[in-house]
């Protein structure tokens, strides 16, 4: 498929599917309406990952807590404080890019497996506080049955908050991806000696890239709140964060939606073989080892590679 | 009064002994995960699965033998030498096909492993909680300085540190673990020479993971056996690991002491909190010293 044709359908597409999402809940039964909402809440997260970790070429292995931070926050201060409601949508979000903003910069200094290694020792110390702060943060029960606005009472209503809410953060994500940050940050994953030699601050460049994930990160941690209406401490464990992670590389992580892909695809596992058989990670298990032998590049990349024409013929 | 004195002393030596010999299951664990990263330079997340299979293996073997001692020390032979086994079919048959793969693959295979394995336990053992008992010899509590400590934890006091000194010998005074510490430092050279390295990767990747199933059998007297204690464990040995210096046994065994003995202190001063206060060692060595307290070999 030539180049222009590629460019003036995928508009067309992306208004097609998005009229499509608009319509579902009222033709779908209600639990799929959830299911929907869920795949959304997973796919900002997973998005927010894949701006470091894709495109940051950053080994971001604990970002399972700044989901935790948005999300702890705004059920904090629903339950604890009598502040207007938008104030603690907004406030989960910034916390979250603060903290980012903190753990980023003690890691940035570091590389690869260290940076890793670094995010997860604080990560885990985020997670045993909150996992143990039962006057605040509920301790290891959580907090649930968080109380909610009118507006976003009920599935139904949630799901066109949440799916406006991606549409949005999906387009400011996009229009990161193709600024000059982002190729700059691109250019900084494929060769950073290169990009420093030539002038870039490498590391300012990698802390942005980290703010801003995170920032995406507490969106969907709020969203989560507004799905579920409970928070619990296994948001930050790290089995979340490698969760995520395979998200990115099951979809593909070096291309742009990939990760929405990886977040559906893991989401409706869950769900579907989980209503079947209990060993639904035995599954998942079983994917990720055919995904690593048959597809490295993952399923989206796959599928960009099969469509689009070879650039030794141009 | 003096009295007194001595035997609170007595009692807050025995609390850091007790924590100090729950390191010494952290540093087997964490021995093998470092041997496995400094060898084959992967993060074998699959490594807390598999000291949890030990720890089933233990409680299995034990089952069969009855109420017979015997039955205690043949699981803690028995149990890591089926957890190697399980370790080296998953190497020879899929992991060895990766080696030249790109780092993230690597990392996401053993995760992989990790979620089959885990369900593959659900599957054999089911979800109860179990438990091992230890033979007579080291049931109850001895008398140490006036106040008592359970004699099972005297027994890993002494095992941690024999294991330390056989890996030492093992590592440096054998021909195999002499190229095993080769292909560490440098790969290439060491296939250069004519060493077959995969079979090189294959032995470290099967030895890091009979300690693993080794911990788990030592552990398995003092917990119930269950599902889940995979998880706990895993992260604690990557940064017992890390705050060492990679792949640096001695440094292992430095991270799993300053583990057991913060978590000994923060039950003393914070008890709520203790779990916490590891993990604040963890971010302050790192912090001081990203690259570990020791030398790593990466």
């Amino acid at each position: 498929m030539p180049v222009a044709s590629r460019k003036r359908i995928l508009p067309v597409f992306n208004v097609l599917l998005l009229g499509l999402l608009t319509v579902i809940p009222s033709i779908l039964p209600l639990f799929y309406i959830y299911i929907f909402s869920v795949i959304f809440v997973t796919a900002i997260l997973a998005m927010s990952l894949n701006m470091v970790v894709g495109h940051g070429g950053l080994y971001q292995f604990h970002h399972g807590v700044f989901y935790g931070i948005g999300a702890y926050t705004l059920a904090l201060m629903l339950t604890k404080t009598e502040l207007p409601i938008w104030a603690g949508f907004l406030a989960g979000p910034f916390c979250a890019a603060f903290a980012g903003l903190i753990i980023g910069l003690f890691c940035i200094r570091l590389n690869r497996l260290y940076f890793a290694m670094l995010q997860i020792s604080l990560g885990s110390l985020v997670w045993a506080v909150t996992f143990r702060w039962y006057k605040f943060t509920g301790g290891d029960d959580g907090i649930h049955g968080i109380s909610l606005p009118d507006a976003l009472l009920g599935i139904h209503r949630a799901y066109y908050v949440i799916l406006a809410v991606m549409a949005v953060c999906l387009i400011l994500m996009y229009r990161i991806y193709k600024s000059p940050f982002g190729i700059t940050l691109r250019a900084i994953r494929d060769n950073p000696e290169r990009c420093a030699a030539i002038g870039i601050n490498v590391r300012m460049h990698q802390l942005f890239a980290i703010v801003l994930a995170t920032f995406f990160a507490g969106v969907a941690g709020v969203l989560f709140v507004v799905v579920e209406r409970s928070v619990f401490p296994d948001l930050m464990f790290w089995v979340l964060s490698l969760e995520i992670m395979i998200m990115c590389l099951l979809g593909g992580w070096f291309t742009f939606a990939g990760p929405i892909l990886g977040a559906a695809i893991m989401v409706s596992l869950r769900t579907f073989a989980g209503v079947y058989t209990e060993y639904w990670t035995l599954i998942l298990g079983v994917l990720l080892i055919l995904l690593i032998f048959f597809l490295p590049e993952g399923v989206m990349g796959y599928l960009m590679k099969k469509i689009q024409p070879r650039k030794a013929d141009s | 009064m003096e009295a007194d004195q001595a035997v609170f002393l007595s009692a807050v030596g025995n609390h850091f002994l007790v924590g100090i010999s729950r390191a010494m299951i952290l540093f087997v664990v964490s021995a093998g995960l470092s041997f496995i990263l400094g060898v084959l330079r992967v993060p074998n997340v699959a490594h807390g699965s598999l000291y949890m299979i030990g720890a089933f293996f233990a409680h299995s073997v034990t089952t069969v033998f009855g109420g017979n001692p015997l039955g205690f020390w043949l699981a803690l032979l028995l149990a890591p030498l089926m957890v190697a086994a399980v370790s080296l079919v998953a190497e020879r048959a899929l992991f060895c096909h990766l080696y030249e793969r790109e780092h993230l693959m690597l990392l996401l295979f053993t995760f992989a492993l990790m979620l089959i394995l885990g369900d593959l336990v659900k599957l054999v053992w089911g979800a109860d909680y179990r438990s091992v008992t230890a033979p007579k010899i080291l049931q109850g509590s001895l008398t140490l300085f006036s106040s008592p400590i359970p004699k099972y934890n005297l027994f890993l006091l002494a095992v941690g540190p024999v294991i330390a000194v056989a890996l030492y010998l093992f590592s440096n005074k054998t021909r195999i673990g002499k190229i095993a510490r080769a292909a560490a430092l440098d790969r290439e050279m060491v296939s250069a020479i004519g060493i077959n390295v995969s079979w090189v990767f294959s032995f470290a990747f099967v030895l890091g993971c009979f300690l693993a199933g080794l911990g788990g059998a030592l552990v398995a007297p003092t917990v119930s056996v269950t599902l889940g204690m995979d998880h706990d464990i895993i992260i604690e040995a990557f940064l017992i690991v890390t705050i060492g210096g990679l792949g640096n046994m001695w440094g292992a065994m430095a991270g799993s002491l300053i583990f057991g003995i913060t978590q000994s202190f923060g039950v003393l001063i914070l008890p709520q909190f203790a779990i916490v206060f590891p993990y604040l060692a963890v971010v302050i060595v790192l912090l001081l010293k990203p690259k570990g307290l020791l030398k790593s070999v990466w």
